[in-house]
């Protein structure tokens, strides 16, 4: 039977301590979740350490990793993220080869994406682009025509809102 | 008052009421096992032959007495021989400490000789793990690590201590242990709903598991079925719960399970899962499990709940809470027909025996069961022998049959007997086993001997390692890989050899009379019977199939 997977984000606001990533990372690898992208951060308080998620399931094995993890005893608190509930963002640098014909084609799509241009030399220039992960695609799929020689992504990181987001 | 690590390990266990513990000492341990010999009077040490006997008797300690074993090791091997005896307790939820030392502190990471991170080796087979290396952290990671062992669905917990740390020293102050963490919160509706169910049911059966025996609910639960006349099974780790002669006791159910349990599960419009956590080796298939059911459960640990079966509905909770607040609400009913049905179903479990077969598996545990009282504690190994014990024991009471079921650890007996001995002292322990089991962990009769334990040890000789021996027969055209080991060990000789006494019976006669003797004696004795190796455990249910496909004969 084919069960559909779906992309979920899920935010772990756990304890600030030695191997805690670890703790919650080889749960999620032990019971079969391979990670799409991790983000680690401080948060505003020092004994607290927020982990950020993204992986692939189905909803029953959703539910059994979320009570998984809640059980260590590192964790304080598991939250589900959607775009209902939350805002999240990503950054994304990218490497292109471009000469001084594509400059200014590249300079045209970063303006409308409103990325940076943050490093450049004769053979090729770095752009940061900070935003939704969909934004990011895009961006990825336009650059795509030009000859991209690395690309290095954040991984989501996000916070629950009180007004519900519309983006 | 100002006291060295290794003083704080003492009186943090004392504080806690612990008097035995079970380990191995070594280089690091060094400090921790000089304040162990200046405290010989305030707490008991049992040095086994290897550390991994050490943690199944602090593991066996824990399933007799339900107080919280306490394991010691050293750094490197010491501390991974522990790894089997704690995954095992992990496995089967039972609470535990261990106590590993490690190099000190500014060798850590180094590769000194010894040293190996065993919190990252145990973090996927321990409740939670520390490293301490400040002695001023010592006692309260301690106090911490009792508190999470007991604390709602159990576990074991280690604590990985720096041999500088256990020399520094630091403040003391005696404590009270820590309060447990509160129980989750049970919703009337859910409990309402639950009552419901049970009132509207009529073909119920309770399904019960390891579970009710950590919530100490026996007495709540023999309430429930005698006021609402529901039939009961039981997994391997809830045997004895419903004692045998209660008639709702189904039997097992499962794998190797009786054809009454594993058919009212079949025919029921209810099953009612307590402590009980439907794995593999019991809903073979989660799809045919229980078919016609509606199925409720009550467990404390929220990911029991839809992880291997859907249910209909759940209450996340302590048992006993559960029982005793809903008894009232339960209707007192008698489900005559019902019982009558599944009642008929318990003699369709027959013992067939070989032709060529002198002594029986079940006549060996039959005599061991008229032979001895209702207090005997029975503790197996893994494979055939487990699954015969299982099957044949006359259960009366909970916390007497101390198997390894979730992990089904070979060698987990002769440990484990050593520690219920040792908890138990009044009470008769028979360590039955297989050939294969025996001697992956016969080194423990060492310590029997040391001990003066009067452990009965007997070995169900069938010269092959049986359990897989009986799947290559069934599924593998008889190509007897790897289990016919050919041993040629004189289980008699080799007791001698020890310190201990040994018998060998062909026949049901010599076995009663070996074990007539063995009774008598005040150390361990090993009792070998022969038996023929192509006697099977049935019925069977095989893998992923249901009960339609179960194997009698």
């Amino acid at each position: 039977m084919y069960i559909p997977l779906k992309k979920e984000i899920v935010s772990i606001l756990v304890l600030n301590q030695a191997n805690v990533l670890n703790r919650v990372v080889s749960m999620f690898g032990r019971r079969g979740f391979n990670i799409d992208s991790l983000t680690v951060s401080a948060t505003n308080d020092p004994t607290l350490s927020r982990i950020t998620i993204v992986f692939s399931a189905t909803e029953r094995s959703m539910q059994q990793i979320i009570t998984q993890t809640e059980k260590l005893e590192v964790v304080k608190s598991i939250m589900i993220m959607n775009r209902e509930n939350s805002l999240y963002r990503e950054l994304l640098l990218l490497k292109v080869n471009a000469d001084k014909e594509q400059r200014s084609e590249i300079k045209e799509i970063t303006d409308i994406y409103r990325a940076k241009i943050v490093d450049l030399s004769k053979e090729s220039l770095i752009i940061e682009l900070t935003g939704t992960p969909e934004k990011l695609n895009g961006f990825m799929d336009v650059m795509a025509d030009y000859d991209i020689a690395e690309v290095c992504r954040t991984g989501i990181t996000g916070l629950e809102t009180n007004t519900r987001q519309s983006e | 008052m100002k006291l060295t690590g290794s003083q704080i390990v003492i009186e943090v266990l004392a504080e806690h009421g612990v008097d035995t513990v079970f380990g191995y000492p070594g280089g690091a341990a060094l400090n921790v096992y000089d304040e162990l010999y200046k405290n010989k009077d305030r707490i008991r040490h049992v040095l086994t032959a290897h550390e991994q006997g050490a943690a199944h008797a602090a593991d066996g300690y824990t399933r007799a007495t339900g107080k919280t074993g306490v394991v010691f090791a050293t750094s490197g091997p010491g501390a991974t021989n522990l790894v089997t005896g704690i995954a095992t307790a992990y496995m089967d939820s039972i609470p535990m400490v261990a106590i590993t030392s490690n190099v000190p502190d500014h060798l850590i990471g180094r590769d000194a000789f010894q040293e190996v991170c065993i919190t990252g080796i145990t973090m996927s087979i321990t409740k939670h793990n520390f490293f301490v290396n400040h002695v001023e952290d010592l006692a309260d990671t301690l106090r911490e690590a009792f508190k999470i062992a007991e604390s709602g669905r159990k576990g074991p917990v280690l604590v990985d201590i720096t041999k500088d740390a256990s020399s520094d020293m630091t403040e003391y102050e005696r404590k009270e242990p820590l309060p447990l963490k509160p129980l989750p919160k049970m919703e009337r509706e859910d409990m309402a709903a639950m009552v419901r169910y049970i009132n509207a049911a009529e073909k119920p059966v309770c399904y019960i598991g390891g579970g009710v025996v950590s919530s100490d609910a026996c007495r709540e639960l023999e309430e429930l079925i005698e006021k609402a006349d529901i039939p009961v099974v039981h997994t391997l780790m809830a045997a004895g719960v419903i004692g045998c002669d209660n008639p709702h006791d189904l039997g097992m159910v499962g794998m190797h399970g009786s054809v009454a349990a594993n058919r009212a599960i079949d025919q029921a419009d209810l099953v009612i899962a307590l402590g009980a956590r439907f794995s593999d080796r019991v809903a073979l298939n989660p799809e045919k499990f229980a078919r016609r059911a509606k199925i409720i459960q009550v467990d404390i640990d929220k990911s029991e709940i839809n992880k291997n079966v859907e249910i209909d509905k759940c209450c996340v909770g302590d048992i006993k809470d559960f029982l005793t607040r809903i008894l009232p609400y339960v209707e007192e009913k008698k489900r005559a027909e019902w019982n009558e049905r599944v009642g008929g179903w318990k003699n369709k479990d027959r013992v067939y025996k070989d032709a060529h077969c002198k002594l029986h598996p079940a006549e060996v545990i039959h005599a061991i069961c008229d032979m001895t009282d209702e207090n005997t504690i029975y503790v197996t190994d893994v494979g055939q022998h487990q699954m015969w014990a299982a099957q044949f024991i006359k259960h009366h009471k909970a916390k007497k049959f101390l198997t390894s079921g979730g992990l089904g650890t070979m060698g987990y007996g002769y440990g484990a007997a050593i520690g219920a001995k040792i908890g138990c002292p009044e009470d008769r322990v028979i360590h039955i086993t297989g050939d294969g089991s025996f001697h992956m962990n016969f080194n423990e009769g060492c310590t029997a001997v040391s001990e003066k334990l009067p452990i009965i040890t007997v070995i169900m000789n069938n010269q092959v390692l049986g359990m897989v021996y009986q799947w290559q027969t069934l599924f593998y055209e008889k190509r007897y890989s790897s289990t016919t080991p050919e041993r040629k060990t004189d289980y008699v000789k080799l007791a001698e050899g020890i310190g201990a006494k040994g018998f060998r019976a062909e026949t049901p006669e010599e076995f009663k009379a070996a074990f007539e003797k063995a009774l008598k004696e005040d150390g361990p004795v090993w009792i070998e019977c022969i038996i023929s190796r192509e006697e099977r455990v049935l019925p069977m249910i095989p893998s992923g199939k249901s009960v339609d496909d179960m194997i009698t004969v």
